[in-house]
Order: structure tokens, then sequence, then C-alpha cells
């Protein structure tokens, strides 16, 4: 049987590939198996020690296998691992991907990689970008307190390390991924003293008219389950606003207001969650044309049936194409590879079209529902846009709301602009952290809809490479470039 | 619309929301003249607003030296000029010798500047190298340093120089992209995206795309199309006052007083100026890499956070275009700058408004007559 | 802050963190081994010097940047501890005004 081979370092690499992926989550280890099964030679890159993505993080590597805690969904990536690794192709984890670009010449793509310490340039004559999610910034005040995390950055400590909050934890914010985290803190024998619930009220009637779908799909009966479990074990406040993180030096406490009083709960973990967006970092310093989206409130890529982007030959599969979970992600990205292979002439029309049905009723069958809990779990919108002048917006370069809506009096119009004059979205999180808050404050602030406001132009290298890397880059013709705006 | 709207018909339509076309804009208002700046995206979106900011007398082609040192003068009283001091701030500028050769070379260099009596270029020994540049590598000679240079902050100077033009009733209008120039009976009508416009003089300040608007009105230019790249580490340690450039291979360097250090020095991309987008040569970012850690061991643990590149006109000669046209009555070209027109923007401003008010100026600028590239027949853009 | 599940399994593994010993597991990446340890502090920003810990533990947000074994700003939560890893602090404001002075 064939297996999955690990690319420690840059030199083990092929100067092309058929196929690059970048992200080992479940759309990228999908995407791998599939096009692979079509003969194509693919890389996948990924930044993390094994394969799982954020969802089934450390799933070939678990500190606890079969840890009940983490819940039946969490052990479904087992499986999907195991195919990947078992899949003929070449892996590279722990490694970095900091530019993807067109090719100066002929058709393709240079992707820009460091492994172990050394940077290279890797042509691939197609792309799945399948680069998941990331936690919707929580820009409250003391955010950026030692002590305050977000609820996701303790779920993957439980995954990869065994590690469960302790002490006095408190968790907020709206979503179900949040209720699913707190079932399994519980379960893991954490010791939670509140779970403050944000959800605004007058969610209810947004999402009403898709109750019906929600009803018959596959999340109610999950939903339900947790609510049930967690309501039963843990103390939850509903009806939550205006949370802010106290302390001097490190988080100390939770002050937060409920039907208008205001309260205080002393903690030493405060876990932040409002749902997630999709992490499109590299397909905009890609080139790749984005959307706002009125529902979940966030730029997603621009893509046609086969997830492709509006840069040829470049494709976008999982939560990175727009938030629709971990089965619907291994969905997306199989059928992502089924493009990329009709593209590279390993399948004809009827192939692809026939093997690709049964995934998109698959698909379909999965995003039932997903439209109640889009307009449900709509984050409050004092959460996403502080009202507080002093709360930090851009936590790299410390930029707080109050500076941002002076410079938009001052006559700055959108976030390229907003970056030159504050700095914010110029550290080292290349404006992962404050780039929705910056649109929908320049919005807000404006009077305009977010999709006119835009989103940061992102530069490569999308993650910082050192000077001794860049310099180590072999000047080679194969050479070298990016795209950036 | 039509510039007998809202305004009124101004007197200089200026084509080009850059530093160049900002600036001219300002001087025209500040001269009382009635102006309106055409810009195709947003003021300082493409080279004025992303360049290395190096505000520089230093290692000049001697035919933009008076026009420097008139730009320099209004540089260093630029927050009285424009409400905002630009970020600009002066600690020189050295130019460093790698070898015993380049240094013998810049020795030379001086000695004609001061003869054309110029001083603001000084030949320094390798004692004073490394006072000025304490991190310099050992191997360095000596240099040269400009003690009145220094650097601003681009996007920030491009703006508060249009601004200060708006508060002098100068009216930009962004997102408007030219389409046609024509003139008739002395008035140029500049139809756009937005609706034509009309005045008795148009200024071509359109940077990358003012050999579209030369051609437009009957003036092909040599004009070649560049995208200078440049990269900006984390924030670091300070170590380092003045801006260093190098001559033999391809490299400035600039310390912000925020720690990051940004690294330029003319190595191009490749650009797309009809979608604004510009693609980074990897290869010739990391010779910048392999420059900087041979020359600033200090360096060598740096990370790089970005880098980018600006979509820039160079000329042949790499020297400007910067006056009358030689074709058409009322017509202005201040473009081609060739990737170091940054300094001279205040400057070329003031020179353009003194121009199109009196018909002449006293500084130099024959060597930036469009008319060096004409060698055709004459044609022109008046309408038949 | 946090707690090892008395069923998790993995080697131990020693590191120091500013010179003073510590241990953690085979599988902890440096950001959770340092919580895990008790330390939620790992670095004060270059800009004011406010005091900054692990946050997303997932390579997005920057802020668990320390120095590992000499090189400085690596992201914590995506590089695995190893046996005798030397992790430093970074002292950002203070390191850069020091340099200034």
């Amino acid at each position: 049987m064939a297996e999955a081979s690990s690319i420690t370092t840059p030199a083990e690499l092929d100067a092309a590939y058929d196929l690059a992926i970048v992200g080992a989550g479940p759309a990228g280890m999908a995407a791998a198996k599939e096009a692979a099964g079509h003969g194509l030679s693919v890389l996948v890159l990924d930044e993390n020690a094994g394969p799982g993505g954020q969802i089934y993080r450390a799933i070939t590597r678990s500190p606890a296998p079969g840890l009940a805690a983490l819940g039946a969904d969490y052990w479904k990536g087992a499986p999907l691992a195991a195919d990947f690794l078992a899949a003929p192709v070449h892996y590279a984890a722990g490694t970095t991907v900091w530019s993807l670009a067109i090719a100066a010449e002929g058709s393709g793509h240079e992707i820009g990689v460091s492994i172990a310490g050394a940077a290279r340039m890797v042509a691939a004559r197609e792309v799945i970008l399948a680069t998941g999610a990331l936690e919707r910034p929580f820009p409250v005040p003391g955010w950026t307190l030692p002590g305050v995390m977000t609820a996701g950055g303790a779920q993957t400590m439980l995954k990869a390390s065994g590690l469960v909050p302790d002490g006095r934890v408190v968790l907020a914010g709206s979503g179900p991924l949040l209720y699913l985290l707190a079932a399994q803190f519980v379960a893991a024998g954490a010791n939670i003293s509140a779970l403050l619930d944000t959800t605004p009220s007058a969610n209810w009637g947004r999402a009403l008219p898709h109750l019906p779908a929600f009803l018959a799909s596959p999340y109610l009966r999950k939903g339900l389950a947790l609510l049930w479990k967690t309501r039963r074990s843990l103390r939850v406040m509903r009806g939550v606003s205006a949370i802010s993180a106290e302390g001097d030096g490190k988080l100390a406490s939770v002050r937060f207001s409920k039907g208008g009083a205001a309260e205080t709960l002393p903690c030493d973990l405060l876990l932040l969650h409002q749902g997630v967006v999709p992490n499109i970092n590299l397909s905009n310093a890609a080139g790749c044309a984005q959307d706002w989206d009125e529902t979940q409130l966030c730029f997603t890529p621009r893509l046609d049936a086969w997830f492709e982007s509006s840069v040829p030959g470049v494709a976008i599969a999982g939560d990175g194409a727009g938030i629709a979970g971990a089965e619907s992600a291994a969905l997306r990205g199989t059928l992502a590879a089924i493009g990329a292979a009709f593209r590279l002439g390993h399948l004809d029309a009827v192939e692809r079209d026939s093997r690709a049905a049964p995934v998109r009723a698959e698909l379909a069958r999965m995003g039932r529902g997903r439209a109640f809990l889009d307009h449900f779990y709509q984050p409050a919108k004092p959460l996403r846009i502080p009202p507080q002048d002093d709360t930090i917006v851009c936590r790299c370069e410390e930029v707080t709301a109050g500076m941002i809506r002076a410079a938009v009096a001052h006559g700055v119009t959108g976030p390229n602009q907003m970056k030159s004059f504050l700095r914010c979205g110029m550290g080292p999180c290349q404006g992962r952290q404050c780039g929705l808050t910056v649109t929908e404050m320049i919005a807000e602030a404006r009077g305009l809809p977010p999709t006119e406001i835009g989103a940061l132009r992102l530069r490569p290298p999308v993650k910082p490479i050192t000077l001794s890397e860049l310099a180590s880059l072999p000047k080679t013709e194969a050479a070298t470039r990016a795209v950036v705006r | 619309m039509s510039a007998t709207g809202a305004g009124g018909q101004p007197d200089v339509i200026v084509i080009g929301g850059g530093i160049h076309g900002c600036s001219s804009a300002l001087h025209c208002a500040m001269r009382g003249m009635r102006v309106l700046v055409l810009e195709k995206d947003y003021p300082g979106r493409h080279a004025s607003g992303v360049n290395a900011g190096g505000v520089r007398q230093l290692a000049r082609d001697f035919a933009e030296v008076p026009l420097s040192v008139l730009s320099m003068a209004l540089w260093h009283r630029i927050a009285e000029l424009v409400d905002d001091d630009c970020g600009f701030t002066s600690d020189g500028q050295v130019l460093v010798a790698e070898t015993e050769e380049e240094l013998t070379g810049f020795r030379e260099r001086v000695r004609k500047l001061n003869d054309l009596g110029f001083t603001h270029e000084e030949l320094i020994d390798v004692t004073e190298l490394r006072r000025l540049v304490p991190a310099v590598s050992d191997s360095c000679p000596g240099g040269i340093v400009s003690r009145q240079d220094g650097a601003a902050v681009p996007f920030r100077a491009t703006q508060a120089i249009r601004r200060k033009a708006e508060t002098l009733g100068a009216r930009v209008l962004e997102g408007v992209r030219v389409e046609t120039l024509a003139r008739r009976d002395g008035v140029w009508t500049v139809a756009t995206s937005a609706g034509a416009f009309q005045a008795p003089v148009v200024v071509n300040a359109a940077g990358a795309w003012a050999g579209r608007i030369a051609a437009m009105a009957g003036e092909p230019v040599p004009l070649k199309v560049i995208a200078p790249m440049l990269m900006i580490t984390e924030r670091r340690p300070h170590f380092i006052e003045p801006v260093v450039i190098l001559r033999g291979r391809k490299l400035s360097f600039k310390q912000f007083a925020n720690g990051t250090v940004l690294i330029g020095g003319g190595h191009e991309g490749r650009p797309n100026p009809d979608t604004n987008e510009t693609i980074l040569d990897w290869a010739k970012l990391a010779e910048s890499a392999q420059t900087v850690w041979e020359v600033f061991p200090v360096m060598r643990g740096a990370s790089i956070m970005r880098a980018w590149a600006g979509i820039e006109a160079s000329m042949p000669d790499h020297i400007p275009v910067i006056g009358p046209s030689a074709r058409n009555d009322g017509l202005y070209h201040q473009f081609g700058f060739s990737a170091h027109g940054f300094q001279l923007g205040p400057g070329t401003g003031a020179v353009m408004a003194e121009l199109i008010a009196t018909g002449a100026t006293n500084t130099p600028i024959d060597a930036f007559r469009i008319g060096r590239f004409q060698h055709d027949p004459p044609q022109s853009a008046a309408a038949p | 802050m946090f707690r090892r599940l008395p069923e998790a399994r993995g080697e131990p593994l020693n590191f120091t963190l500013d010179g003073k010993p510590f241990s953690a597991r085979s599988g902890d990446s440096v950001a959770a081994a340092l919580l895990a340890a008790g330390i939620e502090t790992c670095r004060a920003t270059p800009v004011s010097g406010a005091p900054r810990g692990p946050y997303c533990m997932m390579g997005v947000c920057f802020e668990c940047l320390v120095t590992i074994d000499g090189v400085g700003n690596r992201q914590g939560c995506l590089i695995p501890l190893s046996e005798g890893m030397r992790i430093e602090t970074q002292q950002g404001a203070r390191a850069i005004a020091q340099e200034v002075a």
C-alpha cells in the first residue's frame, strides 16, 4: 500500500507538482486523497506538526486516544487522517507557506515555503487553499490581558496536550462552537464558573424564517443534546453584553452587563469565542477576489462551482471558502480536487460530473440548517464594533477604536489608508486579528455597507520569514514571485 | 457632471493625485488658481504612497541637483507649508563605499559638485562613517554624507499636501479616470469616467500612467512602467540614524523611529498598470536580503514582515519630464521621476505653479524637457 | 490555568525559561508547555511594553512570540517543545529603549 512521504527539508521537495494543497485539515486531507486517486502528483503543505487542521487537531497523535470528552465528531477525523496518510502524496508538516503567485512564465503558480528554517519556491500547476477558519476577533476592553484566550485555543490544548482549563474559568460569547467547547471542557473535568451567552435576543427574529430547514437538519439533534448537557452541568447566563476583562498585568475578573445591571466575576481564565470566519490571508495576498458576506459578517472568496477562485488554477476549499463546518469541508475538498483533476486533463467532463454528483448531494444535505445558525448566532454589534474608544482593536500595533474613529473623521476612507495612517494591520498578525473590525468600524462611521469599504490588501510574506531564510533562497530560473496589489 | 457645475470652471486640471499632482495643485492654489485634481484611484495609492520615503539630495544626477536643493528647503519647512510635519526627520543620508575604488569615484563626484557651487555632499572617511553608521560592516572604507537629508512618511506626506491644497480651494476627485484629452479655442476638454471637465491648463502628473496621457495629447514618450520593490522588518532595537544607500549594489536602508527597518534599493518586480497589481521577484528580494546580511551583520536575525512594490514611471535617461509640452499650449508635464521623485515633490510643484503663472522659472529644468524624446514631425491634440 | 488530564500520555521534556528549569510533555507546543507550567505572560509588546500571553494557539495572533534557542520572534504555539530548549521571554519596548539609551 502506498503512503504519504514526509517532507522534512526543502531538498526533499520536487521542483514542481501537479497540485499543491495548503492545509491538512479535513478539506486538505480529502482533496489530497481524491487528487492522488486521479493520478496527480500532490504536495500538501501544513503548518502544524501533524494532520487534522484545527478541528481534528492532533488526531493522529492524541495524548489521550479515544478520550470521550472530545466527542464522537472529533474522532471522525481519525479515518480521514488515516486515509490521507495512506495516499501517495508528499506531505510537508511544520511548513510555513508565505507567498502564492502566478508564475512569471507559462502557466501555474509559485509558492514560497519555509521548511526547517530554509526558504524555497515550489511550482504547482494547480493550487487548493484549505486554510480553514480562525476565531472572529472579540475586541472588548482587556482582551489583550494574559489569562484571556480564545475558547478554540483552550480546545487546542485539550486535543493536543491533554490540558484542561483549571481554576476559575469563564466562557463568554456566542455560537454553536462555544457550547461544544463548554461541553468538552466540562466532560474533561474543568470547573467552569459561568458561560456568558452574548447572543442578542433580537437574532431570533432574523433566524426564524430559516427554522424549518434547521429542524430537518443534522444540526438540530447535536445542538439540542449539547444545550441539554451544558445547561444541566454549568451556569449559563443569557442576554449578556458589554464584556470586559479586568486586571493589572493579568486577568483578575470579568465584568459584564446582564439585564442592565453590571456584574463582576473573579476569574483566572477567560475564554472568548463568537464564531469563526474564513482564514483568507493567503488567498487575499494571492489576489483572489472576495466579497462581504452579509450573513456571516466576514469576507469570503468569490468561487465557482468547483471552488475555483478568480485566479485561475487556485481553488479554495473548506471553511476558507465560507464557514460550513468540518464535514462540509471534506466534501468541498473532494470537489475542489475533482475540479483540479479535470483542469489538468485527468478527468473528462462526464467523469468529473458523475464523480462529483454524490458528493454534491451530500454537501447539500450537510448545508441544510446552516442559514438558521448563521442568523441566530450573528455576534452582537457592540462586540464587533467596540463602543469604548480605549478598546484595543489592532493588538499588534495597539491601535484603539478611538484612534480608528478619529482617523475616519480625519478623512481616512478605507482599511488600506487606515493602515498607512495608524499601522493597524501592519504588525506580525497581518490584520488577522483586526481586519474585520476595522472594515466594520469604517463602514459604520461612514454610513456605508462593509462591501463598499473593502478589506485590507495583504502583502506577502503572509507570515514573517527571517532575513536569513530569504537570503538562503536559491536564485534559480524557476524563481520566485508573488502577487501583491 | 461638467466643470461648469459646483466650483465653476477650474484654471488648472491636474491629472494624477500622487505627491507631484497634489504638490502642483497646492502651489497653484497658493497662487490663487482654481485647481481640479483628477485621480483614478485615491491620492497616494501608488508610488507616492508606498515608496521608501527617502528625502534625499544625495547621489542625484547633476541635472536634478538644483531642483532637489530647492525641494529640500521646502521639506525643512514642510509643517509650515502643509500644517503637518509629514513624519519628516532629518538624520542625514549616507552613501557607503564598499571598496576603495568606489570611494575614489565618490571623491571625484564631491569635487565636481563643489565646483558647481553645491556643498550638501561631504566626503567622509572610515572614522566618520563608523561614527554615523556604527553597524556598517568593517570592510567599508568611507562614503558621502548629505546631512540635511532624511526621510518622511510617504502616504501621510501625500495626504497632507492634498489636504492643504483642498483647504486652499483645490478640488480632488477620486476614482475618476481620464479617457481623452482635446483642446479647442484655448480650452482643454478632459473626458473622464465621471464626465467631461474643462480648463485652459492641464498638468500631466499621472505617474506610471503619464505615458498614456501624453499619448492622448499626441506626444508619446518612451516611458517604462516599473515596480520597485521594498520590504520591511519587525520593530527592532534602534541601531541606525541616517538612511544608508549603496552605489555598487542595489540597497537603500532606513530604520524608522518605531524600530522597523525598510529595505529597498530599486530591485524591480513586474507591474500590471491595468489591474494595479504587481508581481514580486523573490529572487531579487533574496539578493537584497543577502546584501543586508553582508553589510549589516546586526540584521541577520531580523524578520521580514511585508514586501511590496509601487507602480512608477521610468524614463530611458532616469531623469524626469518636467515643463511645458513641446506640442500643445496649456499642457505641462511632470512625470517619469524614475523611482526617485518623492523628495522632488514639494519643489517641482512650486516650479510648475511658477511656470503656469508666469511662463518661466529660474530653476534650471531644461534637461527635463519632453522634447528630448521627440524626433517625429509634430502632432497636436487640437481638435480638427 | 491549565492542568493535565490524568490519562494524558507523553514523555517528560525539560526546558528553561529565562534560565529557570521547567518540564512539560512531548506533544506540547512551546506555548502549551508555558501555560502548563503556569506561565501566562511570555512577552512585552514592542509598542507599549504591555504584557501578553498566548491567545489563539493556532498560529494566527502572534501573541506567543518567544525567543527559542537564541532565535527571536518564534511562534510558540507552532513549535513543538523539544528536550533542553532554551526559551526566553521577549521584552519588546524595554529592549528597544535600552538600545537607544
